[in-house]
């Protein structure tokens, strides 16, 4: 086991060296496009484009662009925004974190119970009507932008009933926990709601799907022959393994929500999470705000790639090494 | 002697009954899928809609131009002609507010948006690009993944290790994010990016249709990968080898005809896909760029009307579920049609 | 005779498909009464699994429609509630299935899963559930049970896994034991073993035995009495020595031919008679295996009934003659024996 968490843990280094030379490439080499002037945000001054070039080292080797780019992103964390007056971009994105995870966490809870008890009832209620309506309804969720769920909700509890029925939702926006729980809550649901209602579709259709292969599996067959109750073959033999690929991709999904997924929900709601200051920052074009959210984001991702396959070698005692 | 001409005759009929041609049998099997069929009925309306939108527009065209502000123009409500964008609003009754909906398919059936557009013409010209940037960029993403898979998994050993490597660094980055990289990078260029001869410019719906297609490619790689690496050791395709035949022919006369229902299954999926991602990227205004509309970016410019006039977003997103939804349906259709026990999914 | 432990009357399950109705058993009675081995034969498809999961109300398939009766100690298995069945299920009547190397779950431990059962019908403490489980692998022959109990299923042989299963489907000391085919998975050397294994299981817990198989070599040396199935049917059923020396139906002749000898290789499935079995959808008028018959008649049109013709409890499903049977048997089942006749 040990030895798999090393290997695992050397290509998870691997990976995101490389996702750093293509996020280098895609920002300082594409073809036409000057990366001073990119980087420097709207219009910017001549001394700026030339201190923006001296910085980063423009006008000298490949090698030492990349260097000089990566510890200012790792090591001195002082890699400044030029479109929002020199605020430093790292602590930023870290000041924003709590709210993005705030947002995904409390989705996570959301949709792994509502999409395990809406596989669990459809693949149960197979051959009944149940089944199709609920996988309609997961098919609708499925299909719905995310944006635009929140749009209507926002219309909802905002708009005309915002007097009434939903007096008690906040006003758009993020509260920290620290500053008020009431308030951190109640402004959270909805964002909680329209970010989970895509993944509940995504992982009842999912977990339906593998329950009822399973249940085809000759193991099941063994576990009513042993006169189990349906009861506990569905929880203890079906659904068992069926966690293994609901947790992987759980881990998948939740890598990519944290590491700036979840922009879209940010913005609709305008919680000022990770995401949101990505889409500032598109507003602005302000890249190196940009180049260190996707650096980051896609660390966390790897990173949760690497937990997850450390997570199916536990569950899975098939490919766990010994 | 009879009983072996009957045996043989049985047994004649049983293989007909098995071996008729695979695609026919999908056919019919798609074909007793009535919700499928549905799905495909409700698909090619909205196209056939949003195809016919001049039909529409030519009542509602300004200085012969529909998708240009109007922001003093005027149309007629109840035999009355009133301005589209009308004084007060809100609460305040500060600003202008573009005119409602008025329900009269000759014009601003779904109200004006804030330049005064009508935004029942914007829904069928915007869902035309959308559409198109779906299509064609799904088409794409499963085109060049299918080759890349192709060359994967035929060549095998280093050629496979490298190509799957790369996919995977592309895999794990947010795909959101990857988008609006690429997407930055090219709309802070204003003259479009040169490669080679060819010249994109960057308000072009080719920049999305790329970027798009280049991020899920290998979404569709690694289904396509696997299943040319189980047709490549069947015994057809080591009997061709055996006999002498081409990389070139191999690839393309055995391998690829067996791997093409793995990315029909795919297609609609990835359409669906697509047309979600497109949208997203338009609302974050990475995607679409005026002066063309997409149903993203309606969504996106209603954000601002969505108290006053709620019906700028949730028409474009109505038509989004419906598109995606039918997609997602007729996709399951073609997936238990063609593979019955499919193991292949897309998110 | 006394009663029978397990009487099956005229049970018929069809599964409704896109195609039509599949027939898979079609009338089928059997008993099996205490302490005996009944063995099962017949080709693949010809219903024997669906026969014996339908007993223990296995067959969870939404489109399949089931009649007739199955009489346990007294009461009928079919109308049984889903609770009564359970308690039944792994306790009176327990199962072992083909494939040892997916028949058990792969993520828990088999020690865990003997436990499982046990604690299902027994109120005992785990320990104890754990000693009785450890027990049982010692006594299906896994060295070192109690470390092993720990152990998951995929770091068990296919022999060795089957032994397990055999370990839990006994554990709770069932009346009668039901093997679908617990050999054809395995090497010819854990085959014998395996079967040794239920014999002497079967000796000391007095367990009566349905043993499902394709080769009549196995039957041979288990079996008490033998039914043959053919396309959802009994073509005949009588003991065993009755079923070896004096079969009564050409299928069963074929059969017989089959048998492995030490100068063939083995067949894994039997392919000795010419010809498939016949559509379960669309059964031929009259003799289901008149197709593939070369002793056919006028008479096979009609269907042919399930009676005694060669004697009290020797039954066969075949319009031949008792004469006619006599001469042509032997030329299909052992031909290089004829000569030797004297
Ligand atoms: N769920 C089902 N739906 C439709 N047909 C079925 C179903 N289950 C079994 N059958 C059919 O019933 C027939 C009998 O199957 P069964 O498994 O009992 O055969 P068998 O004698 O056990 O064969 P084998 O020796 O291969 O195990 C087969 O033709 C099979 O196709
Ligand atoms: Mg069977």
């Amino acid at each position: 086991m040990l030895t798999f968490i090393i290997r695992r843990t050397l290509w998870t280094v691997v990976v995101m060296f490389v996702i750093t030379v293509v996020v280098f490439f895609i920002f300082f080499k594409t073809p036409g496009v000057d990366p001073a002037r990119a980087l420097a945000g709207r219009n910017p001054s001549p001394q700026t484009l030339a201190e923006v070039r001296a910085q980063l080292g423009l006008n000298r080797p490949l090698l030492v662009q990349y260097g000089l780019m990566m510890k200012r992103i790792f090591i001195t964390r002082n890699l400044v925004s030029y479109s929002d007056q020199g605020q430093l971009v790292i602590p930023e994105i870290f000041a924003a974190a709590p709210a993005t995870l705030s947002l995904v966490f409390g989705a996570a809870i959301i949709w792994i119970v509502m999409a395990i008890v809406m596989g669990v009832a459809a693949a149960r209620l197979r051959g009944r009507i149940y089944d199709p309506i609920l996988m309609i309804l997961a098919l609708i969720g499925l299909s719905a932008p995310v944006f635009w769920i929140g749009q209507v909700a926002n219309l909802i509890t905002q708009g005309g009933l915002h007097n009434s029925v939903f007096s008690w939702v906040p006003p758009l926006g993020y509260t920290s926990f620290t500053v008020s729980p009431l308030h951190w809550f109640t402004g959270l649901v909805f964002p909680w709601i329209t970010l989970s209602i895509l993944y509940i579709g995504f992982y009842a259709r999912v977990l339906r799907a593998n329950l009822l292969e399973i249940q085809t599996e000759d193991y099941v067959r063994t576990a009513r022959a042993k006169g189990l109750s349906e009861r506990r073959v569905l929880l203890r033999h079906t659904l068992r393994t069926s966690m293994i690929t609901f947790v992987s991709l759980f881990g998948l999904d939740f890598g990519a929500l944290v590491g700036g997924g979840a922009i879209l929900t940010e913005v609709v709601f305008g919680i000022h999470g990770v995401g949101f200051l990505t889409w500032q920052a598109l507003q602005n074009l302000d890249l190196p705000t940009i180049m260190a959210v996707v650096i980051y984001g896609a660390f966390f991702i790897v990173l949760m790639n690497a937990l997850v396959d450390i997570a199916y070698a536990w569950l899975d005692p098939r490919v766990r090494p010994a | 002697m009879a009983a072996v001409a009957e045996q043989v005759t049985s047994t004649g009929l049983r293989s007909a009954a098995v071996g008729r041609n695979p695609w026919a049998l999908a056919w019919r099997r798609l074909r007793r899928n009535r919700l499928a069929l549905a799905a495909l009925g409700l698909l090619l309306l909205l196209i056939v809609v949003c195809l016919a939108a001049p039909l529409y527009a030519h009542d509602v065209a300004h200085d012969g131009n529909v998708l240009g502000p109007n922001l003093n123009g005027t149309t007629i409500v109840g035999g009355k002609v009133v301005p589209v964008m009308q004084e007060g609003g809100g609460i305040l009754k500060l600003g202008e507010t573009p005119i409602g909906p008025t329900w009269d398919l000759h014009h601003y059936f779904l109200g004006a948006d804030n330049i005064g557009r009508d935004v029942a013409a914007l829904l069928l010209y915007g869902g035309r690009a959308s559409l198109q940037i779906g299509i064609c960029s799904a088409l794409l993403c499963c085109i060049v993944a299918t080759i890349v898979a192709l060359i994967a998994g035929f060549f095998g050993g280093l050629t496979d290790a490298i190509l799957s490597r790369l996919m995977d660094v592309i895999w794990a980055f947010p795909v959101y994010l990857l988008a609006i990289s690429l997407a930055t990078e090219l709309l802070t260029h204003s003259n479009g990016i040169q490669i080679g001869f060819l010249h994109v410019s960057a308000t072009s719906l080719w920049t999305p249709t790329v970027i798009i297609a280049f991020i899920y490619v290998p979404y569709v790689y690694r289904p396509v990968r696997g299943q040319v690496l189980s047709v490549a050791s069947k015994e057809f395709v080591e009997a061709a080898i055996a006999q002498g035949a081409s990389n070139f022919r191999l690839i393309f006369s055995e391998i690829l005809p067996n791997v093409v229902s793995t990315v029909i299954v795919l297609l609609p999926l990835m359409i669906a896909t697509t047309i979600l991602t497109e949208s997203a990227l338009s609302y974050l205004s990475v995607g679409v760029q005026p002066p063309n509309v997409s149903w993203g970016t309606i969504i996106s410019d209603g954000q601002d009307l969505l108290y006053t006039r709620p019906w700028v977003s949730l028409a474009p997103g109505i038509m989004i579920v419906l598109t995606v939804l039918a997609l997602n349906v007729l996709g399951d259709g073609v997936r238990d049609a063609l593979d019955p026990r499919a193991k292949l999914r897309v998110r | 005779m006394a009663d029978p432990l397990l009487d099956i009357r005229n049970l018929k399950v069809a599964f409704r498909t896109d195609d039509g109705l599949v027939r898979a058993v079609d009338g089928v009675s059997l008993s099996l009464y205490e302490g005996e081995t009944l063995g099962i034969v017949g080709e693949s498809g010809s219903g024997k699994s669906v026969t014996m999961m339908s007993v223990m109300r296995l067959i969870t398939d939404p489109n399949a429609q089931f009649d007739g009766e199955v009489i346990y100690k007294g009461t009928n298995l079919m109308g049984m509630s889903q609770d009564q069945i359970r308690s039944i299920r792994g306790a009176g009547i327990s199962m072992i299935f083909q494939d040892p190397m997916t028949s058990l779950n792969p993520v828990y431990k088999v020690g865990w899963q003997i436990e499982e059962q046990i604690r299902e019908h027994e109120h005992v403490s785990r320990p104890a559930a754990r000693d009785r489980a450890v027990e049982l692998l010692t006594a299906v022959g896994i060295p070192n049970a109690r470390e092993r109990a720990d152990a998951y299923p995929h770091q068990f042989s296919g022999g060795m896994r089957q032994r397990v299963m055999i370990a839990m489907a006994v554990s709770c000391n069932p009346d009668v034991l039901i093997a679908d085919e617990p050999t054809t998975a395995l090497d010819v050397t854990i085959q014998a073993q395996i079967l040794s294994l239920i014999k002497k299981l079967k000796q000391d817990f007095g367990t009566a035995v349905v043993l499902i198989t394709h080769d009549m070599g196995v039957v041979a040396d288990m079996a008490d009495r033998i039914a043959v199935m053919y396309a959802g049917r009994i073509i005949e059923q009588g003991t065993q020595r009755e079923l070896f020396y004096d079969p009564q139906h050409p299928y069963t002749w074929g059969l017989l031919g089959s048998i492995a000898r030490l100068d063939r290789p083995r067949p894994r499935r039997l392919t000795a008679i010419p010809g498939l079995p016949p559509s379960l959808m669309q059964l031929p008028v009259g003799c289901a295996f008149g197709e593939r018959c070369a002793h056919r008649f006028e008479r096979c049109r009609e269907t042919p009934l399930l009676l005694d013709r060669a004697g009290p409890g020797h039954l066969d499903a075949c319009h031949l003659s008792a004469q006619q049977k006599q001469d042509v048997r032997d030329r299909t089942i052992h031909p290089e024996l004829v000569e030797e006749r004297p």
